[in-house]
């Protein structure tokens, strides 16, 4: 239900980035999600209050490439990504090396589960628990 | 209350508030609700302070901060906490990065309840914590607040509080 | 001597009433470059979502941020709305509309007292907050709260402002449109203010756009975007036009500001006039199954809610990314040739929520 949005291989990633900053897209944030076994990241743009969205689909241990040299912007989403599901962002222009949201005694990538862990969401419904 | 002596400064510290109980405790300084009638003036350097006043909770980067900034405080000194956070961890309770009341770090002289408070409930804790203040001055012993009742959890889950221990990670390892 | 020094800004601060810190390079006086550290006020809220039910996660949201919490509320529910297939009633349009602005009045006062502050001119901010005081009067009169209001939820709003509500609403509007003309008009032309602000903290358009920069930040440099123009809510139906300054500089973002809080005036005197009568809220069956986007105009810039949920009560994923997480990336490009002393200003000049930031 997200409008305009296109699924893109990984591979393909930096060079579709590549192709909206070309054509003038204001970089707006990066989503990321945990589904288990693979990372469902989501880069949205926007263009005269038109949000546009790239869907890419990462396999856990795989490496995400930075796009902080096409979108500077990008650079604080990326660390907080790194921070938060424990991706390695490649070549990233600055790099916390996560340490941007979490210091040192704080818990390390809260939001990465453990692989074949189903999503929260779709947890068994208790009997009576739902808004009928 | 009695005459007070001196003119009791505030020094603000936001530790992990959404911004409700700051704005409200700034909304005292100013005009209509006016906590300058009592003597009390904002600064900002910590050692120019009588009173520390702390909104929001402790997480995992600024307890160092808050007990950082509270030994900066000249003693006698009193510590305002301000919203159910200061008390508990509020509606961030249970989230990962919250290590709770910001009383496992620091004694706490007055806790304001609320989520926001109320500037007049904000004044009535200063006021109280001026009491408190004067006792120390004079050298009496002041014990430090209980958190309000109604703020705690069922008593299986509520925490024991953990002594503050000097910087470093010591004694703030987690909720259990 | 041109060696670097660094010197921390923050977490403490005086000027600052939110912690975080900016780690400073100078050469003599002058900022060589600027990185931020954050993390002070991290909370992982969005997880909560896990544990709440999503018509209780109405209330997290307000607590992203207590200055601009109605408006965070508003953006989850028409998420949760748009996921759920809600059609919300007209009248609750219009009140979102105007408990909106009367939040987007409050935070400009907020930050413009703040910003008087950070210059060194109490009298001012003391006059602002007083003048303030009289939209948060209007706000617990009509939703019940000061600060944090709570009236909206899933489905519409919980509060109507009836006609004793729209009486008081209008007056308080003309004080406070007579105060801001006080206050603020002779502001823009003072000469103390002007010797801080112009000139000061400039950035081109082609960099505010590139860096991503969003809400009056944008606005000020000549970027006529604003979400109100999207018409959500009922802003469609309010003749919106976006505030545009081009200068780029300091007294440019106080400039759009000012103008936004005549504005917002207007915008909640047209929606009192507009707004038709039907119930204020819709009942809602179900759990929400899908996922949306969901973005509005805070007074800060655009916030953007990406919502998930998998047709059980807890939504999967709740993603929030608020303006001033925007706007850093162009403040760090204000501060280098900017001298130490103005770094307070250009800071606030984004008017950064720290809160938001991290969440």
């Amino acid at each position: 239900m997200i409008m305009n949005l296109s699924e893109i291989k990984l591979e393909n990633l930096i060079g579709a980035v590549a192709a909206k900053r070309a054509s003038g897209y204001r970089f707006v944030t990066i989503t990321c999600s945990d589904l288990g076994d693979a990372f469902d990241l989501l880069y949205h743009f926007d263009k005269e209050l038109k949000l546009e969205t790239l869907r890419v689909r990462l396999p856990k241990g795989a490496e995400l490439p930075s796009i902080s040299a096409e979108y500077f912007a990008a650079l604080l989403v990326e660390n907080e990504i790194k921070d938060l599901f424990g991706i390695a962002v490649a070549g990233m222009l600055l790099d916390y090396q996560g340490r941007f949201l979490l210091p040192e005694d704080a818990p390390r990538n809260p939001w990465r589960r453990p692989s074949g862990d189903a999503d929260p969401g779709a947890a068994p419904r208790k009997e009576g628990s739902d808004h009928e | 209350m009695k005459v007070l002596a001196k003119s009791p400064w505030a020094v603000h510290f936001n530790c992990n508030s959404c911004n409700g109980c700051d704005i409200e405790f700034l909304a005292c300084l100013t005009p209509l609700y006016d906590l300058e009638r009592f003597g009390v003036l904002h600064i900002g350097n910590p050692k120019h302070a009588d009173i520390l006043v702390v909104t929001g909770s402790v997480n995992h980067r600024n307890a160092r901060v808050l007990e950082n900034v509270y030994i900066q405080v000249p003693d006698p000194k009193v510590v305002v906490a301000i919203g159910v956070c200061t008390s508990t961890g509020g509606i961030f309770a249970d989230c990962y990065n919250i290590l709770g009341g910001i009383d496992k770090v620091i004694p706490v002289d007055v806790f304001v309840p609320g989520c926001p408070p109320r500037p007049e409930a904000i004044i009535d804790g200063m006021v109280q914590s001026l009491a408190k203040l004067e006792a120390k001055r004079a050298g009496k012993k002041v014990e430090p607040a209980r958190k309000p009742t109604f703020t705690f959890r069922p008593p299986a889950e509520a925490e024991a509080p953990v002594t503050p221990s000097p910087a470093g990670s010591a004694g703030r390892g987690g909720k259990e | 001597m041109s060696r670097i020094t660094v010197i921390p800004f923050g977490p403490q601060h005086p000027v600052l009433p939110e912690p975080i810190q900016l780690r400073l390079e100078l050469k003599d006086e002058k900022v060589v470059s600027a990185l931020p550290v954050v993390g002070y006020v991290h909370r992982g809220l969005e997880k909560l979502v896990e544990t709440k039910d999503y018509l209780q996660t109405v209330y997290i949201t307000e607590r992203v941020c207590g200055i601009c919490s109605f408006i965070h509320s508003v953006a989850y529910c028409q998420g949760i709305e748009t996921i759920m297939g809600v059609e919300v009633p007209p009248r609750a349009r219009y009140l979102r509309v105007i408990w909106s602005e009367t939040h987007r009045l409050h935070s400009h006062l907020l930050w413009f007292g703040l910003l008087a502050d950070s210059f060194g001119f109490e009298n001012l901010f003391m006059q602002i907050w007083r003048a303030r005081e009289a939209v948060l009067d209007l706000q617990e009169a009509t939703a019940g709260a000061r600060v944090i209001l709570g009236t909206c939820c899933v489905g519409g709003v919980r509060r109507d402002i009836d006609q004793t509500g729209r009486d008081l609403t209008l007056a308080t509007l003309d004080k406070l449109e007579q105060d801001i003309k006080k206050i603020a008009n002779p502001i823009l032309k003072d000469y103390g203010v002007q010797q801080r602000t112009v000139g000061i903290g400039r950035i081109s358009r082609e960099l505010t756009y590139e860096r991503g920069a969003v809400g009056p930040t944008a606005r000020a440099a000549g970027i006529a975007q604003d979400l109100r123009q999207t018409g959500y809510a009922a802003y469609g139906e309010l003749d919106f036009q976006p505030v545009v300054e081009t200068a780029g500089d300091c007294y440019a973002r106080l400039q759009v500001r000012v103008r936004e809080m005549n504005q917002s005036i207007e915008l909640i005197r047209r929606a009192l006039e507009r707004m038709p009568a039907s119930p204020i809220s819709v009942p809602v069956k179900g759990n929400p199954d899908g996922e949306t986007v969901s973005r509005v105009e805070q007074p800060r810039g655009e916030v953007i809610y990406y919502l998930r949920g998998n047709g059980g009560k807890n939504l999967a994923r709740m993603r929030i990314r608020t303006p001033t997480f925007a706007n850093i990336p162009a403040l760090l490009a204000m501060l280098p040739g900017a001298e130490l002393a103005n770094v307070p200003v250009i800071t606030l000049s984004i008017d950064p929520c720290i809160s938001c930031t991290e969440r």
